[in-house]
């Protein structure tokens, strides 16, 4: 409750006549004009659906829309969706938006949607993407149901995935997490998710906002998943669907290195009593599939992958010298000198150069931001090799390597501990 | 004669006797002033160090790249040489004011001219580390930045930024030291302005084919690229 505080008072008004209610469902917005649309339509005709009798709110948390977006989720009526489905709600169906600052921070914005669940006493709630173009009634179903019948704490998407796409998730995030958390869950960084309100309030009072006030905490949304994994919380998986092909440039990679690569190693400080004691790891109860592959063909820009990973090993010498050992760099140093077809970044390097830049970013030997930077280079090298070796994979094939590569982490994780302890 | 020779010896003797006896507390009272300044000027090295230790000064001057010039120069670690020089400095001080108790006409100036340079000279060397851990830092940010963007010689950028911050932090140093202030701001003003003038020549006389290179692999490629998915890493 100390967390209302920050909240407008229109939202607070908002909020108390609204009352309790037992699904919340969190909207974090941000010039989504285009595809709103569909996203709360697709979340209105999921609740006639599946949850008819039950009250429910839609949150929009706004990041400073300039394109009408919060007007939009507010405005659209649940009239359509009745009209096309045939569907009733016994309940009225709440739509709500409150503009937490001039501009976006997912930090911020789950905070509203928490404190939001929080104050309205929510039983389970769902964070949807709004930007999602493919969102279907049933992923409201399908990370609700779990935690609103069946008593888990967290419910995490599975998505059918083209086998190219997401690789940070697939080489770094899910086999590091599973491999250091003992928990197999493939996306620990998701856009949509499921959660009961007593996790949500648990995190609200826990974790530290300065950085999500400073807008700087783009990857709350992974501490929040790896708090329900410490906390002991009850986690599913809940299979989606496919999941949009976002287009994104090659300036995406470090950013994203940041909310995903640079949340986990922060995470790894605190967390350090519990996953220094965790061995090996273990499947979470998922509906649906676990992992779907699509495998259509798709170009890869592969000269441009090996130029950038040798310039970087090249240029950025004197960084590596400072973050990874003499061993791994040299090793690093030959690969960069391999043409296309002959490159290779093997497995055990690729793990041995992740674990070395988790402990010196621990050890802050450099700026923790430019630690994270000079990882992308070397992720451009570990997924031109995963693009060489899965070029004409079968999906059971690159899901094998997956798992192989998952099971490096694992075996070479008393590997992290040593440099982890030795640099103290 | 022989007993005026007698008498003038005597005389100086005396003198020689007077002038020692007049000279010589002084002279204990300078021995003793720079045997407590050895032990206090030791005392704060063994203290500065501990301290240095304890704070990881090291580390820091390892980010500042001040360590890599240390060992390029066969110097010892920071710690160390930031222990020794507050030792000297320290040692130094009771060593002059020793001095200055012998009265010696002339020194006492040069003396208190000292005394009231040592804070400019603790400033100076502050603003030259924190200067050097700045130029490292956002050399390196350059750097990185130019690699991830797939800029052409990355490490030009990451010299040039390190370069003029170093230029600019080392005309800060003199002017604080009051060291031949015209001649360093000329000199920053001539190193600052031919840097520039020379990039502009490099880039647009000398380095025609490689900034035509760069734009056509900037933009001519990238149209190319468009065709081509983009991998998304989430």
């Amino acid at each position: 409750m100390a967390e209302e505080s920050f909240l407008s008072d229109d939202f607070l008004r908002q909020l108390i006549n609204v009352g309790e209610v037992d699904i919340l469902v969190g909207l974090p917005t941000h010039n989504n004009a285009k595809t709103i649309g569909s996203v709360v339509h697709a979340i209105q005709s999921g609740i006639l659906r599946c949850f008819p009798r039950e009250r429910a709110v839609i949150i929009d948390a706004d990041g400073g829309s300039r394109d009408g977006t919060p007007e939009l989720v507010t405005g659209i009526s649940i009239d359509d969706v009745r009209q096309t489905s045939n569907l009733y709600a016994l309940r009225t169906l709440h739509s709500i938006s409150t503009t937490y600052a001039a501009t976006p921070s997912s930090g911020m914005a789950l905070r509203a949607i928490l404190a939001a669940a929080d104050l309205l006493r929510a039983k389970a709630c769902v964070v949807m993407s709004p930007g999602s173009a493919n969102v279907d009634s049933e992923w409201l179903a399908s990370l609700l149901r779990p935690v609103y019948r069946d008593g888990f704490e967290l419910v995490t998407p599975t998505y059918r995935r083209h086998k190219f796409e997401g690789m940070l998730i697939t080489n770094l995030l899910y086999p590091m997490i599973r491999a250091l958390y003992g928990v197999r869950m493939r996306e620990a960084y998701p856009p949509e998710f499921g959660f009961s309100g007593r996790l949500g309030s648990q995190f609200l009072g826990q974790h530290v906002w300065s950085d999500a006030a400073s807008g700087d905490d783009d990857s709350v949304e992974l501490r929040f998943i790896l708090t329900a994994i410490t906390g002991g919380s009850r986690i599913c998986q809940s299979f989606l669907g496919d999941k949009d092909h976002i287009e994104r440039r090659a300036a995406d990679l470090v950013p994203a290195l940041r909310q995903t690569a640079g949340a986990l190693f922060s995470a790894l400080e605190t967390d350090f009593s519990v996953w220094s004691s965790v061995a090996g790891s273990n499947p979470i109860p998922t509906t649906g599939d676990d992992q779907a592959v699509l495998l259509e063909p798709m170009r890869i820009n592969r000269k441009r992958l090996r130029e950038m990973f040798a310039t970087g090993v090249a240029e950025l010498e004197s960084v590596f010298q400072s973050i990874l050992s003499p061993s791994t760099l040299a090793e690093l140093q030959q690969i960069a000198r391999l043409g296309e077809e002959e490159f290779r970044y093997p497995a055990e390097l690729w793990v041995k150069t992740v674990y070395e830049f988790a402990a010196s970013y621990q050890k802050s030997v450099i700026s923790r931001d430019h630690i994270i930077q000079a990882l992308a280079p070397l992720f451009r090298g570990r997924v031109l090799t995963f693009v060489i070796e899965n070029r004409n994979a079968s999906a059971d094939d690159v899901e094998n390597n997956i798992e192989g590569l998952c099971l490096e982490f694992e075996r070479l994780k008393p590997y992290l501990l040593q440099i982890w302890k030795s640099r103290e | 004669m022989r007993e005026m020779i007698i008498s003038e010896l005597s005389q100086a003797l005396d003198e020689l006797a007077r002038g020692f006896a007049h000279f010589l507390p002084r002279l204990i009272v300078m021995l003793i002033l720079m045997s407590v300044g050895w032990v206090i000027a030791y005392v704060l090295r063994v203290t500065l160090r501990s301290v240095l230790r304890l704070i990881k000064f090291d580390k820091l001057s390892d980010k500042a790249g001040a360590s890599q010039l240390l060992t390029k120069a066969a110097l010892p670690s920071a710690t160390e040489l930031l222990s020794q020089f507050v030792f000297w400095v320290a040692w130094l001080g009771f060593i002059l004011l020793g001095v200055s108790v012998l009265g010696i006409m002339g020194l006492q100036e040069q003396i208190a001219r000292f005394f009231l340079f040592l804070p400019r000279l603790f400033v100076a060397i502050f603003i030259l580390f924190f200067g050097m851990l700045a130029a490292s830092f956002f050399s390196r940010a350059a750097l990185l930045a130019a690699v991830n963007a797939n800029v052409p010689s990355p490490r030009v950028l990451n010299l040039a930024v390190r370069t003029i911050i170093i230029i600019f932090v080392l005309s800060i140093v003199f002017e604080e030291l009051g060291l031949a202030q015209h001649t360093m701001l000329i000199a920053f003003g001539i190193v600052f302005g031919a840097l520039m003038l020379g990039l502009a020549i490099a880039f647009g006389i000398g380095g025609r084919d490689l900034a035509q290179h760069f734009l056509e692999k900037r933009f001519v490629r990238e149209k190319k690229e468009e065709n081509e998915d983009e991998l998304s890493p989430l």
